[in-house]
């Protein structure tokens, strides 16, 4: 449903970037999140919109992955709500699970697997055909490797599935949590440009990292401090 | 009716009611428990089958009534923890386990002592018996999943799943127990059920049932200000009671 | 929605199927503990007999609770759990999916291999296609019963422990009901009341657990 309605006209005036209209997709109002007795952050308000780059900055411990993972809805909110386009959430978490990747710290490949077995059967709304699989890895530097069981890939190319398995979601709001762990100099220049392609076609993408990434074409839209 | 419900549901406000309820409740309780256990020791006749060594049931019929009873308050706080997250209902849950998981020992224990001059053996794996011993396991391991987990939002939730699925289950044993029973034991043998009681054994019997129930809230709403006053200490309600010297 | 459950049943066995240790540790486990009680008990072949059915019902449900430890396990290390977690599927479904997964490389084959301990037990074998019915509707239960506990434990260190005293004593109805089918038709009764209830559990059970096996998968990957 990408052509949903919009909000009330003040949501779509207050996020207009590049573009004469954004789409509004996540918003979070007044977020407050804690680990244990530890709060994070509290009271955060911000929203991605269709097409933005959003980065998000801060050290270790103040948060980063908890936000992230509580924008997947992975971790309970202490206050606040979050709003996938419009509607909210957990209510409307079909339709922001079929529009949504999320790549986290582990990632979740069965290591028992193939790569192509991890893209096929990945539960995603319509599952892929095994010639799309391949090229997909292909495009993220793993011809040849498709059919080895996942345990024999080091962690970088291991990560590689994961960016594959990004593409092949379809999905229009990626949240990537140090998307750039465990690459070498042309995995994390892949990275880039794959974020950059995704966001020229009107995806959004939300990350974390501690490296800068290697971006050729544009620089982030909005910039997320932890704490803050 | 729901808005006195929501404002109880608040930890100070049920911190100031459970303090002015604790000592009155605790007043009530002794005589309860007073005029119960000795109406039930003294005054009740003595049985022409059993003798004295029936009197355990001023203590053994409450425990198991107890045991029972504070489980379903466990359950239903534990729905509270599900569908309103209530911080006081996980509370309610985490401080009865151990009161509930007592009562049902202090059942068996007394359902023990009772079947020696009774059935001869220590243990007979008679059906109320048995029920209330799987309810032991359940309690041990209600109180055993709240031990592992440390991050209290968590910890809440989980345990109250937990306390959910046993509620569930705690009919269905009940009824496999029993046809086990009916299955396994001759007929013959005298059951804790079917008590042909007489008025002046129900009249003790009742007020120590009552008695047991008073002072496991006396007991709860001690507990519970203690753990609110533990889980609340930063709030500024706390401080400022503590800097009073009102705790 | 019924493609995410057979594709996800289709990962689950591949991957079972690749690594054999999985499933074959709990079997043979199921069978060295019948051996046990012969070893223990003294061969007599009346005595034996007798405690068959429970020994072979006892033995099958340990055999479900040691395999049921890694319903999720790995699931959760590697991160796939999270993965599942954000699947447009309805969960209830993904869990019922892995759980029937589960069952078929660790309770079927404790039911294909139960005749031949029953052989061993000396249980008549009058009793062998009550033993079969009631092991399939039972440890069915078990599993779905089980996978609860496993969601509930998930994350925890040194959980399967824990998941044995929570489990546990929520089994013992399949327990009752199992055994005493195969003992009442080793005796040469009628056993449909027994499987009825088993029967009943096992939908009771199809019904429920899904359903808190989900939330509590949520709860356990927020820690």
């Amino acid at each position: 449903m990408p052509d949903k309605s919009l909000e009330s006209d003040s949501d779509r005036r207050a996020e207009n970037h590049s573009e004469g209209r954004a789409e509004t997709l996540l918003e979070a109002k007044s977020l407050s999140v804690s680990r244990g007795e530890l709060q994070l952050f509290a009271d955060r308000s911000f929203t991605i919109t269709k097409g933005e780059l959003v980065q998000l900055h801060g050290d270790n411990g103040s948060g980063k992955t908890t936000l992230l993972r509580a924008l997947c809805t992975l971790m309970p909110l202490d206050e606040g709500e979050l709003y996938w386009r419009g509607e909210q959430l957990p209510a409307a978490r079909d339709s922001y699970f079929s529009e949504m990747a999320f790549a986290g710290h582990a990632d979740g490949l069965k290591t028992g697997l193939t790569p192509v077995e991890n893209l096929k059967w990945c539960l995603i709304d319509t599952p892929p055909d095994e010639d799309a699989c391949y090229q997909t890895l292909a495009q993220t530097g793993l011809a040849g490797k498709e059919d080895l069981p996942c345990r024999v890939l080091s962690a970088g190319q291991r990560r590689r599935v994961v960016l594959a398995r990004l593409l092949i979601s379809k999905a229009v709001l990626w949240i990537l949590d140090e998307p750039l762990t465990a690459l070498d100099v042309s995995g994390r220049e892949l990275v880039a440009s794959l974020i950059e392609a995704h966001i020229e076609q009107g995806g959004s993408v939300i990350y974390s990292t501690h490296q800068p990434l290697p971006l050729s074409s544009r620089s982030a839209d909005q910039t997320l401090m932890l704490p803050g | 009716m729901f808005r006195w419900f929501h404002k109880l549901a608040s930890t100070r406000n049920f911190y100031r009611l459970a303090e002015i309820l604790a000592p009155w409740l605790a007043i009530l309780c002794a005589i309860l428990l007073g005029v119960g256990l000795f109406q039930g020791l003294f005054v009740a006749p003595t049985d022409y089958e059993q003798g004295e060594s029936y009197r355990i049931i001023f203590v053994h019929v409450p425990s198991a009534w107890l045991s029972l009873f504070i489980y379903m308050t466990m359950a239903f706080c534990s729905l509270l923890v599900i569908v309103w997250k209530m911080k006081l209902a996980d509370i309610v849950a985490e401080v009865s386990a151990p009161v509930g998981a007592s009562f049902t020992f202090l059942a068996l224990a007394t359902g023990s002592l009772w079947g020696k001059p009774m059935w001869g053996t220590w243990w007979e794996w008679d059906a109320r018996l048995t029920s209330e011993l799987i309810l032991l396991f359940i309690y041990i391991g209600y109180m055993a999943l709240r031990a592992s987990i440390d991050n209290p939002a968590t910890r809440a939730r989980a345990s109250a799943i937990l306390a959910l699925v046993g509620v569930v289950n705690i009919p269905i044993i009940k009824f496999s127990v029993d046809w086990w029973n009916t299955l396994h034991q001759p007929a013959s043998i005298m059951k804790f059920d079917k008590p042909s009681i007489h008025p002046t054994m129900l009249q003790p019997l009742l007020l120590c049932a009552l008695g047991f129930t008073v002072f496991y809230f006396v007991v709860m709403l001690l507990n519970t200000r203690s753990l609110i006053l533990e889980r609340e200490s930063k709030s500024s309600w706390v401080q400022e009671r503590a800097a009073e010297g009102r705790l | 929605m019924l493609d995410s459950f057979s594709t996800l049943i289709k990962r689950d066995l591949t991957l079972s199927l690749r690594r054999s240790s999985e499933w074959l540790n709990p079997l043979v486990f199921f069978v060295i503990v019948v051996t046990l009680f012969p070893l223990g008990v003294g061969p007599d072949g009346q005595l034996l007999s007798e405690i068959a059915p429970g020994v072979i019902w006892v033995a099958a449900l340990l055999a479900t609770l040691l395999a049921l430890d890694g319903l999720f396990r790995d699931d959760y290390s590697d991160g796939s759990l999270e993965q599942l977690l954000l699947s447009p599927h309805p969960l209830p479904l993904l869990v019922l999916a892995k759980t029937t997964a589960h069952w078929l490389v660790s309770g079927l084959p404790l039911v294909i291999l139960s005749p031949l301990l029953a052989l061993l037990m000396q249980l008549p074998l009058q009793a062998l296609p009550a033993l079969l019915l009631s092991l399939v509707l039972g440890t069915l239960s078990l599993s779905l019963i089980g996978s609860i506990g496993a969601a509930l434990t998930v994350g925890l260190k040194r959980g399967s422990v824990l998941l044995a005293l929570l489990v546990l004593p929520l089994f013992i109805p399949v327990l009752i009901f199992g055994s005493g089918c195969v003992a009442a038709a080793a005796s040469g009764f009628e056993t449909s009341a027994q499987l009825s209830l088993l029967a009943g559990l096992f939908f009771l059970a199809l019904a429920l657990a899904p359903w808190a096996a989900s939330a509590a998968l949520r709860i356990s990957v927020e820690a």
